[in-house]
């Protein structure tokens, strides 16, 4: 998350998967793989970082 | 007043950000820009500047932060005499600083905005509202922009300063004299001169009587590397707060008001599906994002054929970004569950706003109670309708029936 600045649309789009630390920076609340049904929202969330700071890999 | 402005020859090379017809809806003449062959305009205007308007071009500006300083970041030059971005040497940490500084005086502030620290001001802002509409609810008519969209940040902000709502008119007059008047130069330095007395008369009454809970309070007994913040830091954040956290919401609420005044299918969809807001709320800010802001060249250099000069001045047009078609489809539609939506209205990298997560609270709030209460309404006149521009944009009056 290096270059994330907090714009916290990842949390708009997807908000079981990202958090926010105590100053707006986001968190990855869930270890490992993303389940099967929260894939849609993550990679919308991808789509929404106007950092690009998120990439979800395969 | 008489406007004696010279006619725009070309956007080209002759735009001018002040001319009325600009200030009440520039998308046209970002949109001939950016399809032009040169997409970065020039003019000799107000001492000169670059206006970028492809959503690429913006971002890769805001990312080289060594070369586009923060040291002015207003659309046109301060009054002589007067240094950039500063009065007296306050200037608005962090958003008129550089790195290295830059980190800290973010980094002091951001707890104040982070996610979970703004929801406390949730039910606040409502109440509020719901005053607003109180009272002119009766009327059937309202004006959506000077009677409610004007009065919510300045409220939010007293609060979250500590200071008396009774502040509001001279804050918000003052504000507008810093941003949406500041080719008026005698009264921009007068607004700067009465914000910084002011809250330098804050900062004394602090120190003497220490509060809880109190953002300047808390701001004073900051150290940083075993040393207590200056005290230009400390006002230069409270300046910060009214100019950067009030015109500007306030012209989100405004539009968003104007907007939906003209869209009852908008009001129905929101009003059918409360998954909707937090998409319709970035797409709104998409649409009618209303700030930009300035960066000063460092040293003389290319950028996308443009030849550059040390000293000269950007305009880091985040409204002409949001509608880039290269970037968003239908880019001039608003479409309230848009699917890819990275748009720039609070500007991207290091200088990212700050309050973003109070600004979109302020925007859902403000639009939310008011769809409670008035469900259906619609403007009187839209030529009647007027506008603020250059570094804000939003309506100014906006008058609705219901
Ligand atoms: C819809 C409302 C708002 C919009 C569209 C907006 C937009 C922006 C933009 C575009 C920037 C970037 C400036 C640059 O690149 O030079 C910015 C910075 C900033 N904004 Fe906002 N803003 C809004 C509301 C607020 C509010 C409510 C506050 C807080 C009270 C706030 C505090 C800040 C701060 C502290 C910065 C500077 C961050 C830095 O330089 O590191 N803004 N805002
Ligand atoms: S959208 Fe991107 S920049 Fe914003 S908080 Fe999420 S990861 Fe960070």
């Amino acid at each position: 998350m290096g270059s994330c600045h907090g714009h916290q649309m990842c949390a708009i789009a997807a908000p079981e998967v990202f958090g926010s630390d105590e100053l707006g920076n986001a968190t990855v609340l869930i270890a490992g793989d993303i389940p099967a049904e929260l894939e849609g929202k993550a990679r919308r969330a991808e789509a929404n970082c106007p950092e690009r700071a998120i990439i979800i890999s395969e | 007043m008489t406007d004696t402005r010279k006619p725009v020859e070309s956007l080209l090379t002759d735009y001018d950000i002040f001319e009325p017809s600009f200030i009440a809806n520039p998308y046209p003449g970002y949109s001939e820009i950016r399809e032009s062959e040169c997409p970065i305009a020039h003019t000799d205007r107000y001492q000169g500047s670059w206006l970028p308007t492809r959503y690429e071009d913006v971002v890769a500006l805001a990312q080289e932060y060594e070369v586009f300083t923060s040291r002015g970041i207003l659309v046109m030059p301060p009054p002589p005499g007067q240094a950039e971005g500063a009065y007296g040497g306050v200037a608005a940490p962090p958003i008129t600083s550089d790195p290295p500084d830059h980190h800290w005086h973010r980094r002091l502030i951001l707890p104040v905005f982070a996610p979970q620290a703004v929801a406390k001001y949730e039910q606040g802002t409502k109440d509020l509202c719901n005053a607003l509409i109180d009272e002119f609810i009766d009327k059937g008519t309202a004006d959506a922009a000077a009677d409610y969209a004007q009065h919510i940040p300045v409220r939010v902000i007293s609060t979250m300063l500590g200071v008396p709502f009774d502040m509001e008119e001279e804050f918000t007059d003052w504000v507008r004299g810093v941003l949406e008047n500041m080719h008026d130069l005698e009264r921009r330095k007068r607004s700067r001169q009465s914000i910084i007395e002011f809250f330098l008369a804050q900062v004394e009454d602090r120190k003497k009587n220490p509060r809880d809970n109190d953002l300047i309070t808390e701001l004073l007994n900051t150290e940083v590397e075993g040393k207590k913040v200056p005290i230009e830091y400390v006002l230069g954040v409270c300046n910060l707060m009214l100019v950067a956290g009030i015109d500007t919401t306030w012209s989100a609420i405004g539009s968003v008001m104007w907007h939906m005044a003209q869209h009852p299918e908008h009001r129905k969809q929101l009003r059918e599906n409360d998954d909707l807001w937090p998409t319709a709320i970035e797409e709104l800010l998409r649409v009618y994002a209303p700030v930009t802001m300035a960066r000063i060249v460092d040293r003389d250099i290319e950028f996308q054929g443009c030849p550059m000069k040390a000293g000269d001045r950007v305009l880091m047009a985040f409204p002409a970004a949001n509608r880039d078609p290269r970037q968003f489809e239908n880019p001039d539609e608003v479409i309230l569950d848009r699917e890819h939506n990275r748009h720039v209205a609070f500007g991207s990298g290091i200088h990212r706003c700050a309050g973003s997560n109070l600004a979109r609270l302020e925007v859902r709030i403000a639009l939310q109670t008011w769809l409670e209460r008035i469900p259906e309404f619609e403007l009187v006149d839209p030529a009647s309708v007027t506008w603020a521009g250059g570094q804000v944009h939003g309506p100014r009056s906006c008058m609705v029936k219901f």
